[in-house]
């Protein structure tokens, strides 16, 4: 504990005191209360970017209490019922359409897969915004990129289950990217499947992928965020440390405690995010055929690949940085740098507090070059993200290549352009703007 | 430890080797679980040949067959579609087929057995998307004015030719994959053997 010995709680001698005395004398808590909320100072100045990561929370609570729902009616099975409907994709079916309340809960599930991708793309572009994985939040930020990391793979696995055509060749299209690794590519793409084929085997390993394995890993890295998080303390608005300026009782005086106040005003936020969460479950659940593809209202074909298929929205944007690289080099073919560079894509946030060397964190004190480029950054992400969607074309394959030569020159230029920029002074406490 | 430089140099290398052996048996008993996501031995069993009758597949058609949970196209080319193959061979990545991608009986400028019947597995080297038939000539199956016809794949854009050749500078990295095949007979082929000398 970073402030040393909590002193034990004493009983005022009624029936809660005594009982909570009880439990202190064995468990830490009142002292866990007290370290992560009551007596966790947050910088006062947390504006509109800062819901996210509690959004984020609340989407994980609903997935898992979803999830557990459906599994209780869905079979990972692809073998053909009487009816020569393969039994996963009818018990989905099953599930929308026999089952008291099951096609809300499972819309409730697929809906929560495409906000909570929206919730984490925000919450990390804030860290973007505020420079907060910045010394000496690295740790909390390589943590988030884990969890992110798990979050696509969760996405992925899940997608295959309802056993359509879009899960189908969707799997079988990633399954084969390991394929294109050299020497162990064609082996550890039979490991994955379980099978010569995407089939029975695969479909119930990744049953288990995503409803245990990734799961147990995924609440791993979010409290190890979470923990990391409340050593350092939060980043704010103004990128500078409130722990810095603190009053006689060792008190941050910038800092006010999560709870009440960020217990309270994180609410506002969570009201807002299920109105609108709520819109789209009742209004628009298949959200235009981005939340839930068209195609994937058939059942898996593996003679037919459907005539244009796109991953789920939120993948968009690293297939098309896929799809741009179709040149051979150094002997080894397109495929292959298709793969390293949708994969290089994702993990290069990991490296972000290493490759930022301006000396303040907060755009507010950043100059033209950070706006300008981070700008572009996130218009590069949504083309690749739009092009992604749409069927190959010269045209879509020359802008893709030009938006991911931006999306990695902005990285691995960082070290460069980051400390050029004119930057404004940083105030000595934070600003309620 | 407090006590420096009294370190029991015996009950050191005790504890280095129980940890050696414990690893050794962490690593050992990965071995199951590995080998468990390999496929299993039905899966293994059921690649079992197939027949296809091929006698009412008409000149310019192509039919389907699944083999080992895969497509298996066979396509009646016309004189037509033959014609197109040596004037694409400069479009090639691999004109000559020299990638091991076909059985040595296969490995002819038209990829076949019989000129006429083409047998190919129908999926992209790519990412294993099936590609599409775009058999017109011409501009007609949204395909450029000097398409010649044979397939486009959905996914991610690779064009072949009608003897499974890839394109030059498409994602795919080699021909489709011809299977090893037999004629049983003038109308039948059997997919998955090739039953040299038969």
């Amino acid at each position: 504990m970073a402030a040393g010995k909590v002193e034990k709680y004493k009983s005022d001698g009624s029936l809660g005191g005594n009982a909570l005395e009880w439990v202190n004398a064995r468990f830490p808590a009142t002292s866990l209360w007290k370290e992560h909320l009551s007596e966790y100072y947050a910088p006062k100045n947390f504006n509109f970017w800062y819901f996210f990561g509690s959004l984020a929370l609340l989407v994980l609570v609903i997935q898992i209490v979803t999830g557990i729902f459906l599994v209780m009616h869905y079979k990972p099975d692809a073998a053909l019922n009487a009816n020569g409907v393969p039994v996963a994709f009818a018990s989905v079916e099953y599930i929308m359409r026999d089952v008291p309340g099951g096609w809300l809960i499972r819309y409730m599930h697929s809906t929560g897969a495409s906000a909570f991708f929206i919730v984490v793309y925000l919450h990390m572009f804030r860290g973007l915004l505020y420079g907060s994985y910045r010394k000496p939040r690295e740790l909390t930020w390589l943590f988030g990129v884990g969890i992110f990391l798990v979050l696509m793979g969760e996405a992925f696995f899940g997608y295959l289950l309802p056993w359509g055509q879009m899960s189908f060749w969707g799997a079988q299209v990633i399954v084969n990217l390991f394929s294109a690794l050299p020497l162990i590519g064609p082996d550890l793409s039979l490991i994955i499947r379980g099978d010569y084929v995407v089939g029975d085997a695969t479909l119930n390993r990744f049953f288990s992928f995503h409803v245990i394995a990734f799961p147990l890993v995924l609440l791993g890295l979010v409290a190890a965020h979470i923990l990391a998080l409340h050593e350092t303390g939060s980043n704010n608005p103004d990128g500078i440390e409130i722990k810095a300026n603190k009053d006689a009782n060792g008190i941050p005086r910038d800092g006010i405690p999560f709870h009440p106040y960020y217990t309270v005003k994180d609410i506002v936020g969570v009201v807002v995010f299920l109105m609108v969460f709520s819109a789209v479950l009742f209004f628009a659940p298949e959200g235009g055929g981005y939340f839930l593809e068209y195609n994937n209202f058939y059942p898996a074909d593996p003679l037919k690949t459907p005539p244009h298929i796109a991953p789920v929205w939120y993948f968009t944007p690293y297939y098309s940085i896929l799809r741009a690289m179709v040149w051979n080099f150094f002997g080894l073919d397109a495929k292959f740098w298709g793969v390293v560079a949708m994969g290089a894509s994702v993990v290069i946030f990991a490296f972000l507090p290493w490759l930022d060397r301006s000396p303040v964190k907060s755009i507010r004190y950043r100059g033209p070059i950070f706006k300008t480029l981070l700008t572009l950054f996130v218009i590069c992400f949504f083309i690749l993200g739009y092009l992604g969607t749409q069927p190959p074309s010269p045209m879509g394959e020359l802008v893709s290549q030009i938006c991911t030569l931006f999306y990695f020159g902005f990285f691995l230029g960082m070290p460069w352009w980051s400390r050029m920029d004119k930057f404004k002074p940083v105030p000595e406490r934070v600003t309620m703007k | 430890m407090s006590n420096q430089g009294k370190m029991d140099c015996g009950r050191r290398r005790l504890i280095v080797a129980t940890a050696a052996v414990g690893g050794a048996g962490a690593v050992a008993v990965l071995v199951p679980f590995v080998s468990s996501l390999l496929p299993s031995e039905r899966a293994k069993a059921a690649g079992a040949p197939v027949e296809a009758e091929i006698g009412k597949l008409e000149a310019g058609q192509m039919m389907t067959v699944e083999w080992r949970g895969k497509p298996v196209w066979i396509i009646n080319r016309t004189k037509e579609m033959l014609a197109t193959l040596p004037k694409l061979n400069d479009q090639m990545a691999d004109p000559k087929s020299e990638k091991d991608m076909q059985p040595a009986y296969a490995q002819n400028e038209n990829r076949s057995i019989k000129p006429e019947y083409m047998v190919v597995i129908g999926i992209c080297t790519h990412l294993g998307c099936s590609p599409s038939s775009k058999f017109k000539p011409g501009a007609d199956e949204g395909m450029p004015a000097d398409w010649l016809g044979g397939f486009l794949c959905p996914c991610h854009g690779s064009t072949f030719d009608f003897a499974g050749r890839v394109f030059k500078a498409k994602p795919a990295p080699t021909n489709l994959e011809v299977p090893p095949h037999v004629y049983l007979s003038d109308t039948r082929i059997l997919i998955g053997e090739d039953k040299k000398g038969a």
